[in-house]
């Protein structure tokens, strides 16, 4: 199917895309890698009148170092994500999981930022995102503004990010060192997550010593599994602690029920699979 | 309407198309490469993989308007002096076709996938080609026609053999290629 016609802009810097978005009035839509958003205008599910594609803006590509944190530009591809060598080296919970994020094709137009945005609650970029405690930096016409993670992810496909807003950049506080690992399930390939489990871990002298743990589509947002995280610090890296830890996934979650799963299935695998994340991350066997 | 200049399989257009115009129906009904198929409405059946600046896309998922300045590799725009790319006489050779429909797409994407990895493996194949769907051959004979094509192919094949221009890639994330 073809998408209803509209006007097409595309700005060469931040400001003049933010311009563009004040003057487009209310029915306008930014354009990012365009991977959700073309299918959803193929299929007329909305019909903005301007598109405004952030494709021209240099700035909003590449990752950068930047102290205690590196800063992921929102126009950086799935593919440059999974490639880049600072986002191994500090965030490697973000390239594992962006590797099991749609297809080949998909990961070298869709964005690491048009993910977060588009805050579907089965994408997978949101949990890490959350679990790292990533801070998402907004621009609009009354300047920048800083939100973290924890307050970015609103309800359903909701973020903090208002119609005439960009989100430009992302910054994750470095987690050097750290084990990592995502731990999805769904049933095929190219198929979003039933439930995702974010697990980042640092040991020290074959215990824990900080856990970070988040999970995917338990809820309409991401949701950080504080309960896992306390029961795992000060326990030995051990298959036995870490499943009687993962016991508290899915506290506080409110999963739905639709066609993949049931509520109840869902909090059961957030348990497995929270428990498999973090032996992952942990480097525990079974 | 829009002006776009795009170079498609080594040649240039320059061409006003609306900005809703998907790439790959300006590739079939204004620069007539018929070769490349649309077969979803969803994304995800790859039928339509195309290369955009060296790497694999799905041409119904782009819209023509973002292609501009760039170049863009189709099948038909793989054979060298009448003779198949390597990766095309592999699907000939091993069968990896009944119906045909997926065949631009997969072959496209195998030629990314070994660009990457120029000796994968079985595991490898079937996750390169996790975006393309096949709805007759059950893939056993595409997997054989991708390793096929590894063996034939020397290292370095792929994507970056077009010579195409990797300006839209470079000095894009720090990490390099
Ligand atoms: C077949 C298929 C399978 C997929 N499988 C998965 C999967 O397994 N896991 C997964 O996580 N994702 C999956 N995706 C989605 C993919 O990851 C998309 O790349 C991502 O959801 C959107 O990123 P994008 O850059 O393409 O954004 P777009 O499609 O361009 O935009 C999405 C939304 O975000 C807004 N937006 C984008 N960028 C910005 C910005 N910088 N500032 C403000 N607003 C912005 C747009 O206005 C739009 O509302 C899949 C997609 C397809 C088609
Ligand atoms: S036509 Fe199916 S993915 Fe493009
Ligand atoms: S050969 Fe018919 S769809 Fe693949």
């Amino acid at each position: 199917m073809i998408p209803a016609a509209f006007d097409y802009v595309a700005p060469s810097s931040v400001d003049e895309a933010v311009q563009a978005l004040a003057q487009a009035g209310d029915e306008v839509k930014v354009l990012g890698g365009g991977q959700s958003l073309l299918p959803v205008l193929r299929m007329r599910l909305a019909a903005p009148t301007t598109l405004v594609d952030l494709g021209k803006i240099a700035e909003l590509r590449g990752v950068r170092d930047d102290g205690d944190a590196i800063v992921i530009g929102s126009m950086t591809t799935h593919h440059e994500v999974t490639r880049d060598s600072l986002v191994a080296a500090h965030a490697e919970l973000v390239a594992k999981t962006t590797r099991t994020v749609a297809d080949p094709q998909i990961r070298h137009r869709g964005t690491f930022g048009g993910s977060l945005v588009h805050a579907d609650p089965a994408g997978d970029l949101l949990a890490p995102a959350v679990a790292l405690g990533a801070e998402m930096v907004i621009a609009g016409s009354s300047g920048r503004r800083t939100v973290p993670a924890s307050e970015f992810f609103v309800d359903y496909f909701t973020t903090a990010v208002a119609p005439d807003e960009v989100l430009i950049e992302v910054r994750i506080p470095k987690h050097t060192g750290w084990g990592s690992h995502y731990e999805k399930f769904n049933r095929v390939a190219q198929a979003w997550s039933i439930v995702g489990v974010a697990a980042a871990v640092r040991s020290e002298g074959g215990s824990i010593a900080e856990a970070r743990v988040a999970l995917t589509n338990m809820g309409s947002t991401p949701i950080r599994a504080t309960g896992v995280e306390r029961a795992l610090v000060g326990q030995p890296a051990s298959a036995e602690a870490i499943r009687s830890a993962a016991q508290h996934a899915a506290e506080g979650t409110s999963p739905t029920t639709d066609g993949n799963a049931d509520a109840d299935y869902r909090e059961h695998l957030a348990r497995v699979l929270t428990g498999r994340a973090v032996s992952e991350a942990a480097g525990v066997g079974g | 309407m829009t002006r776009i200049t795009v170079t498609v399989d080594g040649v240039k257009y320059t061409d006003e198309v609306e900005p809703r115009t998907l790439l790959v129906h300006y590739l079939r009904e204004q620069v007539g490469k018929t070769g490349t198929v649309v077969g979803c409405d969803t994304s995800n059946c790859g039928a339509c993989t195309v290369h955009l600046d060296g790497q694999s896309v799905k041409s119904c998922s782009v819209f023509a308007v973002q292609a501009d300045g760039s170049e863009v590799t189709t099948i038909e725009g793989l054979a060298r002096d009448g003779r198949l790319h390597p990766v095309q006489q592999a699907f000939h050779d091993n069968h990896a076709l009944q119906c045909g429909f997926c065949t631009p797409g997969m072959i496209m994407q195998a030629i990314d996938l070994l660009g990457d990895n120029p000796n994968p493996d079985d595991e490898q194949v079937r996750h390169g080609l996790e975006g393309n769907l096949c709805r007759c051959t059950g893939y056993q004979n595409i997997v054989k026609a991708v390793r096929d094509a590894a063996g034939k192919m020397s290292p370095g094949a792929g994507p970056a053999a077009e010579q195409v221009s990797s300006q839209a890639r470079s000095g894009v994330s720090g990490g390099g290629q």
